[in-house]
């Protein structure tokens, strides 16, 4: 494993590398190089399974970050590759065609947060939301609250309490 | 008519407009065996467009006795639409047996005559609930299982699930609960035949009277509206 990275890093410029478990190691990439490494993660080194593609919105740094897990199964470890790219160029290149799964979740990425992934196939599609007219809906200055409201008919009545106020409340009435 | 003739024929289907039908909803002309152009718009010719009538029920002890019927033998339409379709198989195991009070499982909207939404309803299922709910025969009946159905639940605020059922198809019972066990399934469905027995389970013509003010709710939410406005 740490053969692996020491290479990475010499021939990727991998940076900020967590050991997170003995099996479990994450590092962070340029958005160029991330192509290449995939590809070559996956013909030389073993890492032949895409566990997952997931995003994260980093609203306040302005930028998206997208996780690949990539597992090798015989020795049994899992790489997570983090990229990092503006929010206003939410623009990543595709790996459909090296795992054909990857189109899937570049589907689904592309509904939730709106990262495009151009070659994609049936990118464009509605995967969940069909016909969705709004931002996208896991981008976090989308307001979820707000727009339920002004869609679903909320029910009047309802109570809901902020859990730390009313376990406060509840136990230490008197302070 | 040749099979190149044929394929000419599939290539010549002209799209006009609507970009949420499937393509083969959408106002086409094929060519006919003759040569002629034939325009089709599938959404008119191929479905009824004629509006639902009300049925008035029967008077007196008429009544009473289908009523009687009716309650003593209900047919769910075998369609889970969140997490409380998983409260549905055990109703039908030994333990609790739903058969003994005439409730079967039906495999399709035809032959069914409630409906359980089973726990929250998201848009994209909503959509399907109601073509499934249309298509049922009167008299037919709700059941809406969970308090997702009736305020949200814990999905109140989400972007993608309905808060009040009642505001997109006639409910006729409650069961509260998150989620409600078989025993209380079990105990809905009596009050529902109660209901039905007393005469005031009239949800199907409620529904077609107040037709255009579920249509626009429904509507409202269903951007993609690409389906007939009511699905005999």
């Amino acid at each position: 494993m740490s053969e692996l990275l020491k290479q990475l890093k010499d021939q990727y410029k991998i940076f900020d590398i967590t050991e997170v478990k003995s099996f479990q190691t994450f590092f962070s990439v340029d958005t160029a190089k991330l192509l290449p490494l995939v590809t070559s993660l996956k013909e030389n080194s073993g890492y032949t399974v895409l566990v997952f593609i997931t995003a994260v919105d980093w609203l306040e740094e302005d930028k998206f970050q997208l996780t690949y897990i990539v597992n090798n199964p015989e020795e049994k470890v899992d790489l997570g590759i983090r990229v990092f790219f503006k929010r206003d160029e939410p623009t990543m290149e595709s790996i459909h065609h090296l795992w054909v799964h990857a189109a899937t979740f570049q589907r689904e990425i592309k509904e939730m947060y709106g990262i495009d992934f151009p070659g994609s196939p049936r990118v464009d599609e509605p995967f969940l939301l069909e016909g969705w007219d709004d931002i996208p809906p896991m981008r976090r200055d989308f307001d979820t609250k707000k727009y339920s409201e002004e869609t679903f008919f909320p029910r009047e009545g309802r109570e809901s309490n902020d859990p730390a106020t009313f376990m406060k409340l509840k136990l230490y009435p008197d302070e | 008519m040749s099979l190149s003739n044929k394929n000419e024929q599939e290539k010549n289907i002209r799209v006009t407009e609507d970009k949420f039908l499937a393509p083969e909803n959408r106002k086409h002309t094929v060519i006919g065996p003759g040569g002629e152009e034939i325009f089709v718009d599938p959404l008119n010719d191929y479905f009824c467009t004629e509006k639902p009538k009300v049925e008035k029920p029967y008077k007196g002890i008429l009544e009473k006795f289908y009523n009687w019927a009716r309650a003593e033998s209900l047919w769910v339409l075998g369609y889970g639409t969140g997490c409380g379709s998983i409260e549905l198989p055990p109703l039908f195991s030994p333990r609790f047996d739903a058969y003994r009070f005439g409730v079967a499982m039906r495999p399709t909207p035809r032959q069914s005559g409630v409906f359980i939404i089973s726990g929250y309803l998201a848009v994209k299922t909503l959509k399907r609930v109601i073509r499934s709910y249309e298509q049922m025969q009167n008299p037919k009946y709700v059941i809406a299982l969970g308090s997702c159905t009736i305020n949200g639940g814990m999905y109140w605020d989400s972007y993608n699930t309905i808060n009040r059922l009642d505001h997109y198809i006639p409910v006729d019972v409650y069961i509260a609960g998150c989620m409600p066990r078989p025993e209380a399934i079990l105990s809905g469905f009596n009050r529902l035949k109660e209901k039905i027995k007393e005469g005031r389970a009239e949800g199907a013509n409620e529904y077609i009277e107040k037709l255009e003010w579920y249509k626009a709710n429904q509507k409202k939410i269903i951007k993609d509206w690409n389906m007939p406005d009511y699905n005999w």
